[in-house]
């Protein structure tokens, strides 16, 4: 049975993290190439953990399904990274911040892991700037902030529009050099399928080389899973198409806790689903919501031109409903309320199910070209995509599946419940409770790959230095074999199905019933649905080609797999938690203003999935959360 | 132009039927060809690639082999995709292919879809091309030297609002390598010079700067990419419209390089 320990030293808050290095065991700079780590993924998480720990020292194994570490998911945030460096004066401070993100993700995340989150932020932005990323400077040189939505201080750092491309870019180029230098082995287009386990503990991972369809394995004395979220299993997201979760799906059949499968963020601003065609949903950043204002027209079916609306017809439900924070509420509220006014057939757009994000009166008082270069390139891309450009007219948005706070549990050296896994960035579960702030997750990518992880494994490792193990142990030729066996089953089945016909149905599955609001009846169907789709695939799928080659549909099924699965653990997860909480909004729990209800009493605890064999339902484990600085309050944002 | 959304008893949207000369090629080492296609039923509303979706569904439906291209992002940051369209790298228009909008082709149009293949870059399948010669320009030199750990505040250095936006201009590359595929010399000087002056624009790239010039032109080289013989065919074809001035920046700085000496890198290194 897995334990649940998550070794959150003893103390003042403040203190627990630096007393927690001043005792943890070291490996020393001449043992440190003694030992091999293999990190999956080179998001701002990966890459940043791995350059490190390779400029640390340590051998580093890198393995990508992409072509190049540069291309990974993080490459796409857009709007900023969160850092409470108080350059405005306007009450920010470490408390600050770790106020904000537990009350943020409605007081369902452990105290400690967020408390030293906001301690390492400062510290983020002063690496990134020395490694020559371009943050947004004011005239006077200084560093420039805009705000995100659930806080009243402007922390966030940025690069116009794509701040995540820069800050990868940083993280990428430190791990080219490490490459250069001998320190980091890459293995590109080389995707993860099984960990290996020995006695108890990871010593390796299987892979598959996407060009000639080889199974391998490599052994090395710790892994580290930093390979992103799932979200991908609702097909429509604002993922890349390729973002999957085989990685720690596999990671957790072989023993690691999934924790709070079901806790799912819904961003607000989307470009809203178009057709059957469409293949991802395209995110608008919420720092538009600094400027942009967000309402429909008060009278349902109101086909006029928006700028023909008179200012009294307008509904600005956000900043009616939520005097102080405005357009600026945090992600769950603002996209629960944009599906209750399309619900009450306020929405616009032909389907009724989109809402208007209006620069209008922006542009009325900064000037255009303040607007353009604040937002220039987040403008053209929505007109590229819609045909109709937001200088004119305003943006349509929905919201849209964006970020998992779900993922592997972890304990406070990251460590998952398997010796010698760690998982970081999205892939764990650890800082964002129930709703994450917006500048957050690469604040938390970034502090767990450059300040966190590489002080916390080397008290995994040094009990390993003479305890070693190679590939041809017989758990590598076993689990490579079963991998094998896998990739056959499903290239045999030869039915009429198509991979992709089927994850887009699951993905229907999944949102209509585990999406923004969810009930008991709807999830135990889903379960159903799932089990119905599962049975298609393993009876009906079929795969073109051959495994011993480039075989897209062939990855993509692979891939769906694992959905099927973590779907179908979602559904179950989002049941058994009888509460309504940030993003989990039961509609048996509602407050009377229409809010979440949250249960403190029954519920304040991580949900910690164990894998129990493919015939058992999976077993539901409990980590009490303790609040010792900041009560659980109700979280108004009005 | 009022978009149709269907999935709620709507309209279909207006749809396009169209003719897709693809490049087909198993492996590397084989032979490629072209083979024609028709794609009916295309709503406008779809982007280029998820056309190509539409297709390659169709064949996987019939057990066929669908064609290799590759994405990720499909919104024109991650720079994974890229095949030549009609000629052009990326196609018509200032964008990557995955922006690609099909109500940007004619109705009945014959598409023809081949690789950003150059000496450099050679075939995987299909479409998909090897670019990691990239990657090796950067690991030459593409980086400033810090370890994790305490820094200065960045405040303690000022940097002008003007030259972070022009260092910004340089660093939005994508490295999807249309510059390449564009350039009749196949040279990959954009990409390398776009590099070289974000790091050189800002105060923590002046360090290493000479030392990054001289390596990073020299992977170039070792590459097989060709010289820049002033086309401005790859600034013509970017999606992220970096200038060719960087070109000439990097020109600029090399010549100072070289004539300042030689690498004393290795003279830290203790043995
Ligand atoms: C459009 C968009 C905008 C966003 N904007 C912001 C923002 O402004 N601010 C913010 O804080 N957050 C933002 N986010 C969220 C944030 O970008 C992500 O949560 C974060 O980048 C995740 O980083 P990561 O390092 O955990 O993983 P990723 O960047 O997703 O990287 C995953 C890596 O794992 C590899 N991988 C995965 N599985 C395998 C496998 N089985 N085998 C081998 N390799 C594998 C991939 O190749 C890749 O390298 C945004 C997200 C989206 C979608
Ligand atoms: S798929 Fe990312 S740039 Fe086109």
């Amino acid at each position: 049975m897995v334990e649940l320990n998550s070794k959150i030293p003893d103390g003042p808050i403040e203190d627990k993290w630096h007393s927690h290095l001043e005792h943890a065991r070291l490996v020393g700079p001449r043992n440190r190439p003694t030992y091999d780590v293999i990190v999956v993924g080179t998001g701002l998480a990966g890459a940043s953990a791995a350059s490190s720990l390779a400029a640390q020292g340590y051998n580093v194994h890198v393995f990508i399904y992409h072509d190049t570490p540069r291309r990974a998911h993080s490459i796409a945030a857009q709007g900023g990274i969160n850092a409470c460096k108080n350059y405005r004066e306007d009450g920010d401070s470490t408390y600050r911040l770790f106020y904000d993100t537990q009350k943020g993700g409605d007081f369902r995340s452990r105290e400690a892991n967020v408390y030293r989150l906001a301690q390492t932020s400062t510290q983020i932005i002063d690496q990134c700037v020395a490694q020559g990323v371009p943050f947004a400077r004011e005239y006077g040189g200084m560093l420039a902030n805009r705000s995100f939505g659930g806080v009243l201080v402007e922390r966030t750092f940025y690069c116009r529009g794509q701040t995540g491309q820069q800050l990868l870019l940083g993280a990428y180029q430190a791990l080219q050099k490490e490459i250069e230098l001998g320190k980091v082995k890459m293995y590109t287009r080389s995707e993860m399928l099984d960990l290996v386990m020995v006695d108890g503990r990871a010593r390796g991972i299987v892979y598959r080389d996407m060009v000639d369809g080889s199974i391998k394995s490599i052994a090395g004395e710790a892994v580290v899973l930093a390979t992103g979220g799932y979200g991908a299993v609702y097909f429509n997201s604002t993922n890349a198409i390729n973002s999957n979760g085989t990685a720690i799906w596999r990671a957790h059949k072989r023993g690691a806790a999934f924790a709070n499968p079901s806790f799912v963020q819904i961003h607000p601003t989307c470009i809203p689903v178009s057709g059957d065609h469409q293949s991802k949903l395209t995110l608008m950043s919420e720092s538009l919501r600094n400027d942009g204002r967000v309402w429909v027209p008060r009278t349902p079916k109101d086909t006029r031109n928006p700028a023909d609306i008179p200012e009294e017809e307008r509904y600005y439900y956000l900043e009616e409903r939520y005097p102080t924070f405005g357009n600026l509420v945090p992600r769950d509220v603002a996209s629960r309320a944009a599906k209750v006014v399309c619900d009450d057939g306020l929405g616009v757009g032909s389907t009724g199910y989109s809402v208007y994000m209006d620069f209008r009166d922006a542009i009325e008082s900064k000037g255009r070209d303040t607007i353009a270069e604040k937002y220039g390139n987040l403008f053209d891309m929505y007109s590229e995509i819609t045909g109709e450009s937001p200088y004119d007219q305003p943006f349509r948005i929905y919201p849209a599946v964006h970020y998992c706070m779900g993922g592997l549990w972890v304990d406070y050296n990251l460590q998952t419940t398997i010796p010698g896994l760690y998982a970081i960035g999205e892939a764990n579960f650890s800082d964002h409770g129930a709703n994450r702030l917006g500048a957050s997750s690469l604040m938390q990518c970034l502090a767990d790959g450059y300040f966190i992880l590489p002080q916390t494994i080397g008290d995994g490792l040094q009990p390993l230095y003479r305890d070693k193990v190679d590939t041809t142990h017989p758990a590598f030729a076993r689990t490579e074999a079963e991998v094998r066996d896998r990739i056959q089953r499903v290239m045999s089945i030869k039915g009429d199905s198509t991979p992709l016909s089927i994850h887009k149905r699951l993905g229907k599955v999944i949102w209509n019933n585990c999406g923004m609001s969810r009930n008991a009846e709807d999830l135990a169907s889903a379960l159903d649905q799932v089990d119905q789709l599962k049975k298609e695939f393993w009876e009906n799928v079929n795969i073109p080609g051959t495994d011993g080659d480039v075989n897209q549909t062939l990855e993509r099924a692979l891939r769906l797999v694992d959905f099927l699965e973590i779907g179908e653990l979602m559904c179950r997860d989002a049941l058994m938690r009888d509460e309504s909480c940030g993003c989990h909004f039961r509609e048996d729990h509602v407050a009377d203003d229409g809010e979440v209800q949250r249960n403190d009493e029954d519920f304040s605890h991580v949900a910690a999935w164990e894998w129990t064999g493919e015939d058992s339902v999976s077993e539901r484990h409990e980590e009490q959360l303790s609040y010792e600085v900041m009560q659980p309050a109700t979280r108004s944002y009005k | 132009m009022i978009k149709q959304e269907p999935d709620n008893g709507q309209p279909t949207p207006d749809t396009v039927s169209l003719t897709i000369r693809a490049w087909r090629q198993a492996r590397g080492e084989d032979h490629g060809h072209f083979e024609v296609y028709e794609v009916g039923n295309v709503p406008v509303d779809a982007s280029f690639l998820e056309m190509l979706d539409i297709l390659n569904e169709d064949l996987v439906s019939r057990g066929r082999d669908p064609i290799a291209f590759e994405s990720d992002c499909r919104e024109g940051i991650c720079g994974t995709c890229g095949i030549v369209v009609d000629g052009l790298p990326h196609g018509p228009g200032h964008c990557t292919t995955c922006q690609l909008q099909i109500r940007d082709f004619e109705d009945g149009a014959t598409i023809t879809i081949e690789p950003f293949a150059t000496g450099a870059f050679p075939v995987i399948k299909d479409l998909m091309v090897d670019r990691s010669a990239l990657d090796r320009i950067i690991q030459a030199g593409g980086y400033v030297t810090v370890h994790s750990g305490p820094k200065p505040d960045p405040n303690s250095i000022p940097i002008e609002h003007d030259v972070v936006e022009d260092a910004l201009d340089a660093s939005a590359c994508i490295g999807c390598g249309a510059c390449v595929a564009a350039c009749p010399n196949g040279s990959s000087s954009l990409f390398t010079s776009a590099k070289i002056g974000h790091l050189g624009l800002l105060p923590q790239g002046q360090p290493e700067r000479e030392d990054r010039v001289r390596k990073m032109v020299e992977a170039m080289d070792e590459e097989g990419f060709g010289s820049c013989r002033n086309y401005a065919e790859c600034q013509a074809s970017c999606p992220k419209e970096i200038s060719i001035k960087y070109i000439g920046r990097m020109n600029a700085d090399y010549i100072k390089a070289t004539i300042s000496g030689g690498d004393r890198r290795g003279d830290m290194h203790a043995t």
